[in-house]
């Protein structure tokens, strides 16, 4: 086990993470971070598994590379996107107030 | 060994800084952990041998994204959630 | 959020840990049947650049690239014609900051000069379009943040060229020569290098400019937020 392989399973650990911040939190803010760490986890894995023999590979890091710019580019749409839905609707979560009356806990 | 040391040392900071993004009770709190986690990212681009990575990553990580989104954090502060009772009541 | 769902996305979630791990594993234990860094070393002297990554980007995997830029130019757009404001260069949402003014005085330069360097430095060692963009992007923010005004994000032809021309710059090089007989997207070999740089300087303006136009399209008018966000 090389130590590029201890990035690609801090990836592996961090796509749980981020999957499961994203189904569980309501906040979209919150969301939209967890989903961003599920990205970066990719990213980790790509590369670090891409490079566990020692060699640097460039052809992973390129697809990171224009990858971070993307994510970049989508969390700034989904700020966009968010803060107009909740000018709209007053909410920051996706669940509809009625169905939510009887408290859980 | 001291490469071992500096990677796994990385390695767990990620992860708690990740975890601590996804556990914060303050919105503002869980966007400055991303911003460190992203600057974390960033040494751990360095120790992948990505430069170029890093330098991408440093510009967005905590230029970028930390601006864009501390300024969505101020702007949708939890007030309205509505699991809680007593901030909920304003909306309605 | 009810404990039986949170128990159960905890189990799902555990599983694909453990299925992700499983893999990871596997595929590292696997021979792999092509060394990519090697084909890459091999094939660096047709390349045109010097520097690996750039290589890669903008000449073995341009059509990537090409597809990437298309996703961000659309992605600027939606970002725009979402935005409330009436114009992205509305003063009344510049924060004027007089420390920060002067401070970015002293900044601005500099960080031009760090973004050009990392585009003009791309072609041999890290660096390129993609970094210098974000560099450019963080600097433009920053400009904004500190109330300089930005005549070229009024809706007009400044913002619609800043917006478009790496990707146009792109697709006719793509075009060019495909109609000159080649496959598409394959540069003739006398000008590689200029173009990669062509394509690049391109790019790195329209990265900036959609990254901007995103971070200045995000707010809503203040007031106007508050009005609506509590009547709901």
């Amino acid at each position: 086990m090389s130590v590029s392989l201890l990035y690609a399973f801090a990836g592996v650990a961090l796509c749980a993470m981020g999957g499961l911040g994203f189904t569980v939190l309501e906040h979209l803010l919150r969301k939209l971070l967890a989903f961003n760490l599920m990205g970066s986890g990719v990213f980790l894995v790509l590369v670090g598994l891409a490079q566990h023999r020692g060699v640097p590979d460039p052809v992973p890091q390129a697809m990171v590379l224009t990858g971070i710019v993307v994510t970049i580019a989508a969390t700034a749409l989904a700020v966009v996107l968010m803060r107009r839905y909740y000018h709209l609707s007053g909410q920051t979560g996706l669940v509809v107030c009625e169905e939510r009356k009887e408290p859980m806990e | 060994m001291t490469d071992w040391l500096i990677d796994l040392t990385l390695v767990v900071a990620l992860l708690v800084t990740g975890a601590a993004t996804l556990l914060s009770r303050d919105l503002f709190r869980a966007v400055v952990m991303f911003i460190a986690f992203g600057l974390l990212m960033s040494l751990g681009w360095v120790r992948l041998h990505a430069p170029d990575i890093a330098l991408a990553e440093a510009a967005i990580g905590a230029g970028l994204s930390g601006v864009l989104l501390l300024d969505a954090a101020r702007h949708l502060g939890e007030v309205r959630r509505p699991s809680q009772r007593g901030e909920g009541e304003e909306s309605d | 959020m009810g404990r039986l769902t949170l128990v159960t996305a905890g189990m799902v979630f555990s599983g694909v840990f453990a299925g992700l791990a499983w893999a990871v594993w596997t595929i590292a234990e696997a021979p792999v049947p092509v060394s990519l860094p090697t084909l890459v070393s091999e094939n660096l002297q047709a390349a045109g650049v010097e520097h690996p990554v750039t290589a890669v980007l903008l000449n073995f995997r341009s059509y990537d690239t090409l597809l990437e830029i298309a996703v961000l130019v659309i992605a600027g757009i939606a970002g725009i014609s979402m935005s409330r404001t009436r114009s992205l260069e509305d003063p009344g949402l510049r924060t004027s900051d007089s420390l920060l003014y002067a401070l970015e005085r002293w900044f601005f330069p500099v960080m031009m000069l760090f973004a050009g360097y990392l585009l003009w430095a791309g072609s041999d060692r890290p660096g390129g379009a993609f970094q210098a963009g974000s560099v450019l992007a963080a600097t433009a923010v920053l400009m904004r943040l500190g109330g300089v005004p930005m005549d070229f994000l009024r809706p007009g032809v400044m913002l619609r060229l800043g917006l478009t021309v790496g990707f146009s710059v792109f697709l006719v090089v793509a075009l060019a020569s495909a109609l000159d007989g080649d496959v598409f997207l394959q540069y003739p070999e006398v000008i590689t290098k200029p173009l990669i740089v062509l394509i690049e300087t391109g790019l790195t303006l329209s990265i900036a400019m959609v990254l901007l136009a995103l971070f200045v399209a995000a707010p809503i008018d203040p007031a106007e937020e508050l009005e609506e966000g509590g009547a709901e």
